[in-house]
């Protein structure tokens, strides 16, 4: 029997009154963009707007809980973008997004931080019973974003990724579930050897948790050799995105099997146009029949991207969607 | 079609480099404030004072640009909030739902596009009879091209962003075609979302197509794409159906100008020639040398001059000084052109 768990990738927008508050507190230049050194001030907006989300999460229904990543002005970047060893220069192209983050140069060792440990536990303090899920992006897309003038090697440079970015999940308290973001596996796939490397990176990552690891790929479908790679690493699941290319992730599947947990987006986390809960329920249903070899104990129904690109209505309408649809799904499959 | 139409009444040189804008200028404080009294609704400003208001400032800014002696004006687009934005207000299909992030606290009303587009009333036609009854020089008109109205909105309605895009094509060439009528004879294009997606050139190479479809011969359009690597979109913009391509390049010291040299760059080029991220205006020595790197590209006669991208986000004063220096500096080049001083590259060696 399949447990049907509705969840998200996170990242989410902030809420408006939080848009323009933070920008009055922070300024809007790159210079004032999170450090990791906030005021009592700036750090108690957050604290607000980590519930506010919560409480969104919440009343919609998900079966998983994030803590938004409010804090991420960088997006994925952000975990270097705050550390200590790196160095912040100009604003680059966010994949092929209209959005701009922070190019991180790392310069020094990448030693323990503890900044996404905090910003989780101060989920924790929210309701220390809710069904808590953390997200980090994949270490093979942390690497592709930044630059390295430190480590020399680009193997070693995602290596010392990955164990930064092990430390980090280390020191997590109780999650269920860790969504580890990989877009740029499918953006910029790893060429021969380098596959075989992100694998083991990842595993480095998921190797520091007792929770259900899923590694979220988007924007496109994995290359045959990438995806067979990919499911070496011990993870619990591989998220694949229906919205922008379901039939090479159907073939990835199918050609090469996968988890027995699975996450799926399907619903599009870049476009307004909300999915009906019954297109949603439809869509897993006829994914489950397409892949008549596989038989999933877990299916994570997601966006299949981060939040942040979304207005905070249809941000809090697509959250709702994928509870109901999930839910629907669930009745569906009995 | 003849750049000749925009040589002012007594030129003093033989050649002739056009100078002009991309488009947006600072605004005057005061109109800043005139909006936010307009847009309170307890403020006391009604419609009829807010355009008022936008008369005064056009009318200031297109003689701003006068007097710096550019030979192609903009109203500096004293009436327009954001590009997209702007015209998704005006356009049959297009809702807003919100802001949304662009990078850390800076957010965009990124509008959705909930059913078709459909042609309304028109966009831009009041705002140029208006700066062209004000100004003596020939008036540039920017408009956001459709690949960037399709790109940079939600897609709620269309199967995919190049059926919005030609959908939003029409509309375009519907309100060029009543600029035209009303007296237009340039028209500049801006998409930079090509930028973001240059695999998407072949969209904007269709939805051009459909724009520039019955426009008479002495109407010149211009395409402005920026902050972009060119090499993925040249050299097939050059099938583009325009008369000038305006680039971005001096904000990266012209490291992408020998993009343009191999194939042989056959449109007339627009050449950034000042940084309009750097809040300092160059010297006059400086943008001279930055306008005979377009001379690497092209013939005097097929070279326009303009700051780089909009100039909104620097101090007005130094807005003024760049554009100030750029026409000095383009006035200097063509008397030593005239006068034999400067080496001009293959493109006129081969005359």
């Amino acid at each position: 029997m399949t447990e049907f768990v509705a969840t998200t990738p996170g990242v989410f927008p902030l809420p408006d009154w939080a848009k323009d508050q933070l920008g009055s507190l922070k300024g809007h230049q790159k210079e004032d963009l999170v450090d990791g050194s906030e005021g009592t001030e700036i750090t108690d907006v957050y604290d607000e707007t980590r519930a506010t989300v919560a409480d969104w999460q919440a009343t919609a229904g998900l079966d998983r809980v994030v803590e938004g990543q409010l804090r991420w002005d960088d997006m994925l970047a952000h975990p270097l973008c705050v550390h200590d060893a790196v160095e912040t220069r100009g604003i680059v192209r966010y994949y092929d997004n209209n959005n701009f983050y922070r190019e991180p140069v790392v310069s020094g060792e990448l030693t323990f931080d503890g900044d996404l440990a905090d910003d989780l536990d101060a989920l924790g303090e929210i309701d220390p019973d809710a069904p808590t899920q953390a997200a980090v992006p994949g270490p093979y897309s942390l690497s592709e974003l930044a630059t390295d003038e430190f480590y020399g090697d680009e193997g070693e440079f995602l290596d010392a990724i990955a164990n930064f970015l092990a430390g980090e999940v280390r020191a997590f308290s109780d999650v269920e579930t860790v969504f580890v973001l990989e877009p740029s596996l499918v953006t910029n796939p790893p060429g021969d050897g380098e596959d075989e490397r992100a694998s083991e990176a990842i595993d480095r990552v998921a190797d520091a948790t007792d929770a259900d690891v899923v590694v979220q790929t988007y924007w496109g479908a994995l290359t045959e050799k990438v995806h067979a790679h990919l499911l070496d690493a011990d993870i619990d699941a591989v998220g694949y995105d229906f919205v922008t290319n379901h039939e090479d992730n159907l073939y990835n599947i199918n050609e090469y099997g996968t988890k027995e947990e699975v996450a799926f987006g399907l619903a599009d986390g870049q476009n307004t146009l909300v999915e009906e809960p019954e297109k949603i329920a439809e869509r897993v249903a006829w994914v489950d029949e397409q892949t008549p070899g596989a038989e999933f104990e877990t299916m994570y129904i997601t966006t299949n991207t981060e939040l942040f690109y979304l207005p905070v209505s249809r941000c809090i309408e697509k959250l709702e969607a994928l509870a109901a649809g999930a839910a629907r799904a669930a009745e569906v499959a009995q | 079609m003849s750049r000749e139409q925009f040589r002012p009444a007594g030129h003093p040189n033989e050649h002739f480099i056009l100078t002009t804008v991309v488009g947006s200028y600072p605004k005057p404080k005061w109109l800043d404030r005139v909006r936010e009294l307009h847009d309170d609704p307890e403020g006391d400003f009604d419609d009829g004072e807010w355009e008022e208001a936008t008369d005064d400032a056009a009318r200031i800014i297109t003689h701003e640009h006068e007097r710096a002696g550019l030979d192609a004006v903009v109203d500096g687009e004293m009436r327009r909030n954001e590009m997209v934005e702007f015209f998704a207000d005006r356009i049959e299909g297009y809702e807003f739902n919100g802001p949304v992030k662009v990078w850390g606290h800076n957010y965009f009303d990124k509008p959705s596009v909930v059913s078709d587009v459909e042609y309304d009333d028109s966009w831009l036609v009041s705002e140029f009879e208006f700066t062209d009854g004000v100004a003596d020089r020939p008036v540039k008109v920017p408009i956001t091209g459709p690949y960037t109205l399709a790109s940079w909105s939600f897609n709620e309605a269309y199967d995919d962003d190049r059926e919005l895009a030609l959908a939003l094509a029409d509309l375009v060439n519907e309100e060029i075609q009543k600029l035209v009528d009303a007296g237009a004879r340039y028209i500049q294009i801006d998409e930079p979302a090509l930028a973001t997606t240059p695999d998407d050139h072949a969209i904007v190479g269709e939805a051009l197509d459909r724009i520039v479809a019955d426009l008479p011969e002495e109407v010149r359009i211009g395409l402005h794409v920026c902050y972009g690597d060119y090499s993925r979109i040249y050299p097939e913009i050059l099938e583009f159906p325009i008369d000038e391509f305006d680039v971005e390049l001096a904000n990266g010291d012209y490291e992408q100008l020998d993009v343009f040299k191999e194939p042989e760059f056959d449109l007339d080029l627009a050449l950034g020639v000042t940084d309009v991220h750097v809040a300092e205006v160059e010297s006059v020595a400086e943008i001279k040398a930055n306008i005979q790197k377009g001379l690497e590209i092209v013939p005097p006669e097929r070279l326009t001059v303009s700051p780089d991208c909009g100039v909104k986000l620097l101090p007005r004063d130094v807005a003024y000084g760049k554009m100030e220096n750029m026409v000095t500096a383009a006035r200097e080049v063509e008397r030593e052109l005239d006068a034999g001083e400067i080496e001009v590259g293959a493109a006129v060696a081969d005359d």
